[in-house]
């Protein structure tokens, strides 16, 4: 990929993505935390009274952050990213990552995407933005 | 609205916590990749970290005996004990200088740069906004991240 050949809009490639128990428990374990809303459904729905299991917010955050490194591959390097967790998604769902070119700076080779977590009805939960540097 | 959090709470705003120093392994790397489906060999293999890595990397690490009923340490992490007591995770921005790799010594240091309020669909909310600059053993910059963190 060389930055000549990107426009404005351009879209990044889609992933659906379908967190399970498992896949829920892991990334608990690997990023510590034993917070029970992630794992313990009598906790979640009767004490902090949620639907269901909730998916983790910054799990949704990497799913940003896969879209551009794995858009980027290695023909770049991610300098900047954000992301908003802005509702609630529990286990069960099923959500799609994505994004699209926003800007282009030729000169010095950055391209500005933006970025969504949306959910079955076509939501966006999380927003997400990111600026990385093209190698050519 | 502001009722919630006094001149106390605020009183935290500013202060910088003791560095937090960490050491990161190919395992951990690798177990991270695994767990979130990363797709590109750099991460699988533990050769590069994924920018989220970064999440709660430098949280802190409590006795069993000193975590809550929800299962998330007493007090808050770094900061005051707040009025609301269910948090989660608002989001995050991250300036990247380099990758994270496997044998990294890296230091890093929180502070709480904002804490306010905001009324919600479903009640009030408590916005605690912290900056964590990481830096590795020679000093040089690895990362700067602010991150928000809800309590409802």
């Amino acid at each position: 990929m060389q930055i000549n050949e990107l426009k404005v809009g351009d879209t990044l490639p889609e992933r659906h993505h379908t967190p399970t128990n498992v896949t829920l428990f892991m990334y608990n374990a690997a990023v510590w935390n034993p917070h029970r809303i992630h794992y313990d459904e009598t906790y979640t729905t009767q004490v902090e009274k949620h639907p269901g299991i909730v998916i983790d917010g910054p799990l949704q955050g990497d799913w940003l952050a896969q879209c551009v490194t794995n858009w980027a591959g290695t023909d770049g390097r991610v300098l900047r990213f954000s992301y908003s967790n802005r509702r609630a998604t529990y286990l069960g769902e099923t959500m799609v990552s994505g994004g699209r070119i926003t800007s282009i700076d030729a000169q010095n080779r950055k391209v500005s995407v933006e970025l969504f977590i949306r959910n079955a009805e076509g939501a966006v939960t999380s927003p997400g933005s990111a600026v990385v540097e093209l190698f050519r | 609205m502001g009722t919630l959090l006094t001149a106390e709470h605020k009183a935290w705003i500013g202060r910088e916590e003791a560095p937090v120093h960490v050491e990161v392994s190919r395992r951990d790397i690798i177990k991270y990749a695994i767990a979130t489906e990363q797709t590109l060999p750099k991460y699988l293999a533990g050769d590069e970290a994924p920018p989220m890595f970064i999440f709660n990397l430098f949280g802190a690490l409590r006795q069993v005996s000193d975590m809550r009923h929800d299962g998330l340490p007493r007090g808050t992490g770094s900061g005051p004990k707040l009025p609301l007591q269910r948090v989660m995770a608002g989001g995050t921005e991250l300036i990247l200088s380099r990758p994270i790799r496997p044998g990294d010594r890296l230091t890093g240091v929180q502070r709480i740069v904002d804490m306010y309020e905001k009324e919600g669909s479903q009640g009030p909310l408590i916005f605690t906004v912290r900056s964590l600059r990481v830096t590795d053993a020679d000093g040089q910059p690895v990362l700067e991240e602010i991150q928000t963190a809800i309590a409802r």
